[in-house]
């Protein structure tokens, strides 16, 4: 196929469909000041000359101490635990270290039986017969559920997903942008106010057809959905189910395979809290597992495991004919990739930690939100808000604006949480705080010091 | 040259039919088999789903590729091929025999307008060049 380049005649139309007069209008959210102008004589004037090495290394010092250390109580989706040192030494070698995953079998046996190893841990803690290499993270992982449940539910005529206020706002965002434009409708579900969780007797009793009902676990309040009920709902209404799921949280809590009479349909999930750093965001990247009935609509890539000729184990990518490459415009999804350098630290991570590891971080932290809960709610004008059991976060109201004891802590060099007033305004002055196995009984403390003096101030 | 049986009908998208009463059942060509290759899985419609002449309602997954069919009439399908689950690779074996589904003709006149063997012949001709 020849290489052929838009025509003036393509662009316009193009422009004209999405409502653009020009395509410099495109780029109208960067600043003018930042943008260069190709017509200019020297249009690379505004960018700054380059420095010397030792320069560059003082600029960067210099702006990772503006960042401090402080003691983060952040959770809402990315969570700080303790990686062994040797998780990213391991990762970093070498034979490891690649921008994009090598997949020839012949030249890439190790980091395809990392993979495998991957699929195979990530199967036993959601309880699922598969999992994939791994999705670009959890908030798409969750659109490509989405998606997923709507192609595999094929008794279901209906392109309507039931999505629970509980889910992570920005996850809903996601899916939602992603899903809109292929006539997937996500309806919201609310949730009890007093529990913090879906109110099973709350789900549609004659419900319209829904292709399937997503549950958080945990929600994004920390809160423990009543699985088994939702569950059952679910197939006794003709929908599937997705769970979306903190891996971690499953080294102690019931497996989504477990979940009502028959198990969820479909797992996805952040998997940043096994051995990723918080790092300003990213890069994470997505879990996605699923029965073995719903394998062939599953996305992303999936490593098998074979003989050679002669009959040695060795591995290689399979179930192919789902993906872009073979099945064109009706392949599974566009994502063909997976987040290899992640994937390979959270492998070594889990394979260091073990399952009896994994737990006790689980129940650490677990322990740790309840005594941070009970240190805050002991300080007066602070309540909880939820009464069901969570798991490492919890939500607390304040008598206070959120942003300014947010900002007092901040000068007191504790990131005191996530403010939930702009997603969930009906919660009044609210607060998502967390705490992991990385806080002790004096941090606690030394947070309910700081806040009672700036409640008190 | 493949197998084309005088006594089927079929399309240009390489499925076959042979109509008893107001059931057709229907399975994919031994040319197409052929240019498919080793079958490895068979998605097969829902009984009860209804297909109009011309809709995606299977698909046919070799080690090559993965390859829709065509509901070659319009109907209710009231049966499907249960063993093909286990072994696809019968389409390979006999693509004849190895039908895929069984669908109740809603509009009858639909397979008088399909191919006979010798033009469905020629066309697996022209496609091998």
């Amino acid at each position: 196929m020849p290489f052929v380049p838009h025509t003036e005649e393509d662009i316009r139309a193009m422009l004209g469909a999405i409502g653009v007069d020009s395509i410099d209008d495109l780029f109208d959210e960067i600043p003018a000041a930042l943008r260069y102008d190709l017509n200019e004589k020297n249009p690379l004037a505004l960018v700054p000359d380059g420095m010397p090495e030792s320069e560059v290394a003082r600029l960067m010092r210099g702006r990772a101490d503006d960042d401090g250390s402080p003691s983060c109580f952040i959770g809402a989706g990315a969570y700080e635990h303790h990686i062994p040192a040797a998780v990213w030494e391991i990762t970093t070698r070498g034979e490891f270290y690649s921008a994009y995953t090598p997949y020839q079998a012949e030249a890439s046996q190790g980091t395809l039986q990392l993979l495998y190893e991957f699929q195979t841990m990530m199967a036993s803690l959601t309880g699922m017969d598969v999992s994939n290499g791994s999705l670009y993270d959890g908030a798409s992982g969750l659109a490509e559920a989405v998606l997923m449940a709507v192609r595999a539910n094929r008794k279901s005529k209906s392109k309507r997903i039931l999505l629970p206020r509980t889910t992570h706002p920005h996850y809903r965002k996601t899916a939602n942008t992603i899903v809109k434009n292929q006539g997937i409708t996500l309806e919201e579900l609310d949730y009890d106010r007093e529990g913090g969780h879906i109110d099973p007797a709350s789900l549609p009793d004659e419900p319209g057809d829904f292709a399937a009902l997503v549950i958080p676990y945990p929600n994004f309040f920390g809160v423990l959905e009543e699985v088994d009920a939702l569950t059952d709902w679910a197939h006794s209404h003709g929908a599937l189910v997705i769970a979306v799921v903190n891996p971690l949280a499953l080294g102690l809590l019931k497996s989504p395979a477990q979940w009502g009479d028959k198990g969820a349909d479909i797992v996805c999930g952040e998997g940043q809290p096994l051995g990723v750093p918080m790092a300003s965001g990213g890069p994470y990247y997505g879990l996605m597992c699923c029965k073995q009935a719903l394998v062939r609509q599953m996305p992303g890539r999936i490593v098998g495991r074979t003989v050679d000729l002669d009959g040695k184990a060795g591995y290689t990518l399979t179930l192919q004919a789902r993906e872009q490459h073979i099945r064109r415009s009706k392949a599974t999804s566009n994502i063909c990739t997976n987040q290899g350098l992640m994937v390979t630290a959270s492998t070594i991570h889990m394979a260091l930690l073990g399952a009896e590891g994994l737990k006790k971080v689980a129940a650490q932290s677990h322990a740790n939100k309840q005594e941070l809960v009970e240190g805050l709610t002991a300080i007066e004008g602070v309540q909880n808000v939820f009464n069901r059991p969570a798991f490492h976060e919890a939500v607390i109201q304040l008598e206070s604006p959120v942003a300014d004891v947010l900002n007092s802590l901040a000068e007191n060099n504790i990131l005191g949480g996530y403010s939930l007033v702009e997603d969930y305004p009906e919660l009044g002055n609210a607060l998502l705080v967390c705490a992991t196995e990385t806080k002790n009984s004096t941090d606690i403390k030394d947070y309910a010091e700081k806040l009672q003096r700036i409640l008190n101030a | 040259m493949s197998n084309v049986p005088a006594e089927l009908k079929y399309t240009k998208s390489h499925e076959w039919v042979s109509v008893d009463g107001d059931v057709a059942t229907v399975g994919i060509t031994d040319h197409a088999q052929d240019l498919l290759g080793d079958m490895v899985f068979i998605e097969l419609p829902d009984v009860g789903a209804t297909f109009s002449k011309g809709d995606d309602c299977a698909v046919v997954e070799s080690v090559k590729a993965a390859s829709d069919v065509y509901s070659p009439v319009s109907g209710e399908v009231v049966e499907v091929n249960e063993d093909l689950a286990d072994s696809p690779e019968s389409v390979n074996n006999d693509a004849y025999t190895a039908w895929l589904f069984k669908i109740k003709l809603s509009d009858a006149s639909e397979v008088d307008e399909m191919l006979d063997a010798a033009t469905y012949s020629g066309v697996a001709a022209d496609d091998s060049h």
